[in-house]
C-alpha cells in the first residue's frame, strides 16, 4: 500500500505531501510519523503542503493531531507552503489550525524549529 | 470539458471522496470559476462527500451547471439513505464546539457556499444541496 | 405559416444564391464605412451564412430559430458577432450583416412569384420575421461579447491599480489608495497573498492612509487577509488607520484583537525591520562605506 515518504533532515523529519490523499493514507501518515519521531529522536517535523490544492476539515484535524502528538514526543511541527487559495478557504471555513505553526517554505520552517529549540533550551534563564 | 449539463458520482468508498474532489474541480474549471472559488467549491464538496460516506453510509452527488438570469453557477446535491440527522440545527451549531466531523462538515460547507439547503429524516436519509455562483 | 412560404424561401435562396450573394456583399461594403472587414473574410462569412440559411429554412421551420435545425446558423452568427464586437463594431453595424440581406432577397422573391401577389406577400412576411429574429440574435450575442471585454478590462485595471511594493528583503507593503469596495478589496488581497508566496516575504504591511472610509465588509476582508497570511506563515501589520476609521472600526464592533496596527507606514516599517532582525545605522561622518574609501586611494 502506498505511503507518503518521510525524509530525515538533520534532526528533523520532512514530509512532502504531493498527492490528493484519501483518508486512509492520511491516517497511515500520522502513524508513520509518530513512529519515526521516536525512532530518530527527531526534534522537528516539517510538513510541506505546497502541492496541496485543497485542505478540508479532515486534513486540518490531521495536521493539528500531528502537531499535538509531536509536541508530546518533544518535537516541533511546522506546516509550510500553504497556497493562498487554500489559506483563504480555510479562513472562510473557520478552521483555525490551532497549535500548528506555519512558515512560507522549508527553509523558513527549519529556522522556526531551530529558533524554538533555542528558546526551549534557554527557557529557564529567560523567564522574566 | 463536460458536455453534459450534469454528472452523478457515486460515493461508496474513501477513494470516491478523492474522485468527487477531482470531478468538482474539473466542472468548476470548465465553468470558469476563479481559483479561490474553485478551492471553496472543492473543499465544500469534500466535506459533504465525507459526511455522505461516513455518516450517511454511502450515497451519491449530482453535479449540475446552473444559470440564473445572467449568472452561471455550480450546484451539488449530496444524497444518502443513511440514518438521517435527528436535530440538524443542533448538529450544525455544535459542529464547531464539539469538533465532530458531521457538524463541522455541514457548517463548513455552508460557509463556503452561496446557497445551502439541508433536508434530513431520521431513518430515511439526508439530502444537502449547495450552490456557488460565479 | 404553411409549407409553401418555407419552400419558397429556401427555393429562392437556392436558385439565386450567387446573385443574392453579390448584391448583398455590395450593400455591406458600402455600409461598413468606418471600419473595414477584410473582403475575403466577409465574402466567406456571407457565403456560408446563405448556405446554412438555405439548409435551415429548408428543414421547414422558419418561425423558431432556437431549434436544433438552426444551430449551425446560430453558431456562425455567434462567431461573426463576437469577432465584430472585438473589432469595435456597434451592435447595429453587426446586425446589418443580417438585415442588409433583405433588399436583394426580397427583390428576388418578388420577381420569382410576381404572378401571385398574395404568395409574394406571404413569403416576404415569413422571411422578414425570420431575418428579424436572426438580426436580433446577433445583437444579443454582441452585447454579451462587449460585456465580457468590459469585465476583463475592469479586472486588468483592478490589478494594475494595486501594486505591491517590496520595501526590503522579506518585507512587502501594500499602499491602498481610494475607496475600497468589496470586489476590489478581494482582488487586492488575493494578489498580496500571492506576492507573499512569490517573494517569500514574512511581513506584509497593509497601509490604508489613502483610504477615506472603511465599511464592515471591507474591514472583514482585511482581517480575513491577515488571518490567511498568518496561516501561510507570514505576518501582517495594518498601518495608516486614521481617527475616523478607528472610530468606524470600534463602532462596527470589528475585532482587531491580535492584529498589529501602527499609525504610520514608517512605524510599521520600523517594526518589520526589528522583527526581521535588521536595523538601520547612521554612517559616521568623514568615513564612507568601504567602497568609497578604496576610491580615495588612502586605504587598500
Amino acid at each position: 500500500m502506498e505511503r507518503i515518504p518521510i525524509l530525515k533532515m538533520g534532526d528533523s523529519l520532512l514530509v512532502t505531501i504531493q498527492v490528493d490523499m484519501h483518508d486512509r493514507l492520511a491516517m497511515t501518515l500520522q502513524e508513520d510519523l509518530t513512529t519515526r519521531i521516536v525512532q530518530h529522536r527527531a526534534r522537528g517535523v516539517l510538513i510541506d503542503i505546497s502541492s496541496l490544492e485543497v485542505v478540508d476539515s479532515f486534513m486540518g484535524r490531521m495536521l493539528a493531531n500531528i502537531a499535538a502528538m509531536s509536541r508530546v514526543l518533544d518535537a516541533q511541527t511546522v506546516v509550510v507552503g500553504m497556497r493562498p487559495a487554500v489559506a483563504i478557504t480555510l479562513v472562510e471555513l473557520g478552521l483555525s489550525l490551532h497549535g500548528v505553526r506555519t512558515a512560507l517554505n522549508v527553509e523558513k520552517g527549519m529556522q522556526l524549529i531551530g529558533h524554538d529549540r533555542r528558546e526551549d533550551d534557554t527557557g529557564a534563564e529567560r523567564e522574566a | 470539458m463536460p458536455n453534459a449539463k450534469h454528472e452523478a458520482v457515486p460515493i461508496v468508498s474513501h477513494d470516491d471522496i478523492v474522485k468527487v474532489r477531482q470531478r468538482v474541480r474539473d466542472w468548476a474549471v470548465a465553468l470558469g470559476f476563479s481559483l479561490v472559488d474553485q478551492t471553496k467549491l472543492v473543499t465544500a464538496a469534500s466535506e459533504l462527500a465525507r459526511n455522505t460516506l461516513v455518516y450517511g453510509q454511502g450515497g451519491t452527488v449530482l453535479v449540475e451547471a446552473v444559470s440564473n438570469d445572467s449568472r452561471q453557477g455550480l450546484r451539488l446535491t449530496f444524497e444518502d439513505h443513511g440514518p438521517g440527522i435527528p436535530d440538524v440545527q443542533l448538529a450544525m451549531k455544535d459542529g464547531f464546539t464539539t469538533g465532530t466531523g458531521l457538524g463541522l462538515g455541514l457548517s463548513g460547507a455552508r460557509r463556503l457556499s452561496h446557497e445551502f439547503e439541508i433536508c434530513s429524516t431520521p431513518g430515511k436519509g439526508t439530502r444537502v444541496v449547495i450552490v456557488r455562483w460565479k | 405559416m404553411t409549407r409553401t412560404e418555407q419552400a419558397d424561401i429556401a427555393g429562392v435562396l437556392g436558385r439565386y444564391e450567387a446573385d443574392i450573394l453579390a448584391e448583398w456583399l455590395r450593400i455591406q461594403q458600402s455600409a461598413l464605412r468606418t471600419h473595414r472587414v477584410d473582403e475575403t473574410e466577409l465574402r466567406g462569412q456571407a457565403r456560408e451564412f446563405l448556405s446554412l440559411l438555405r439548409t435551415a429554412a429548408g428543414t421547414g421551420n422558419v418561425e423558431d430559430i432556437s431549434t436544433r435545425e438552426w444551430e449551425d446558423v446560430r453558431r456562425l452568427l455567434e462567431d461573426i458577432s463576437r469577432a465584430r464586437a472585438r473589432q469595435g463594431f456597434t451592435p447595429s453595424q453587426t446586425a446589418m450583416f443580417v438585415f442588409s440581406l433583405k433588399e436583394p432577397f426580397f427583390r428576388h422573391l418578388r420577381h420569382e412569384y410576381r404572378a401571385d401577389v398574395e404568395r409574394v406577400g406571404a413569403a416576404t412576411w415569413a422571411a422578414t420575421v425570420m431575418l428579424d429574429r436572426l438580426g436580433l440574435f446577433t445583437t444579443e450575442v454582441h452585447q454579451n461579447g462587449r460585456e465580457e471585454v468590459i469585465a476583463r478590462q475592469q479586472q486588468e485595471m483592478l490589478e494594475l491599480s494595486t501594486p505591491v511594493v517590496a520595501l526590503w528583503e522579506g518585507i512587502l507593503a501594500l499602499p491602498l489608495i481610494g475607496t475600497l469596495d468589496s470586489a476590489r478589496t478581494q482582488v487586492v488581497m488575493e494578489s498580496l497573498l500571492q506576492r507573499i508566496v512569490d517573494t517569500g516575504a514574512s511581513i506584509a504591511i497593509i497601509d490604508i492612509t489613502g483610504v477615506p472610509t472603511v465599511d464592515t465588509l471591507v474591514a472583514q476582508h482585511l482581517l480575513k487577509t491577515v488571518a490567511a497570511a498568518r496561516l501561510m506563515g507570514a505576518d501582517c501589520i495594518i498601518s495608516g488607520i486614521r481617527p475616523q476609521i478607528a472610530q468606524t472600526i470600534v463602532h462596527l464592533g470589528v475585532e482587531l484583537q491580535d492584529v498589529l496596527t501602527k499609525a504610520t507606514l514608517a512605524d510599521a516599517f520600523a517594526v518589520a525591520l526589528r522583527r526581521s532582525g535588521l536595523s538601520v545605522q547612521k554612517a559616521e561622518k568623514g568615513r564612507g562605506p568601504a567602497g568609497s574609501g578604496a576610491a580615495r586611494g588612502d586605504q587598500v
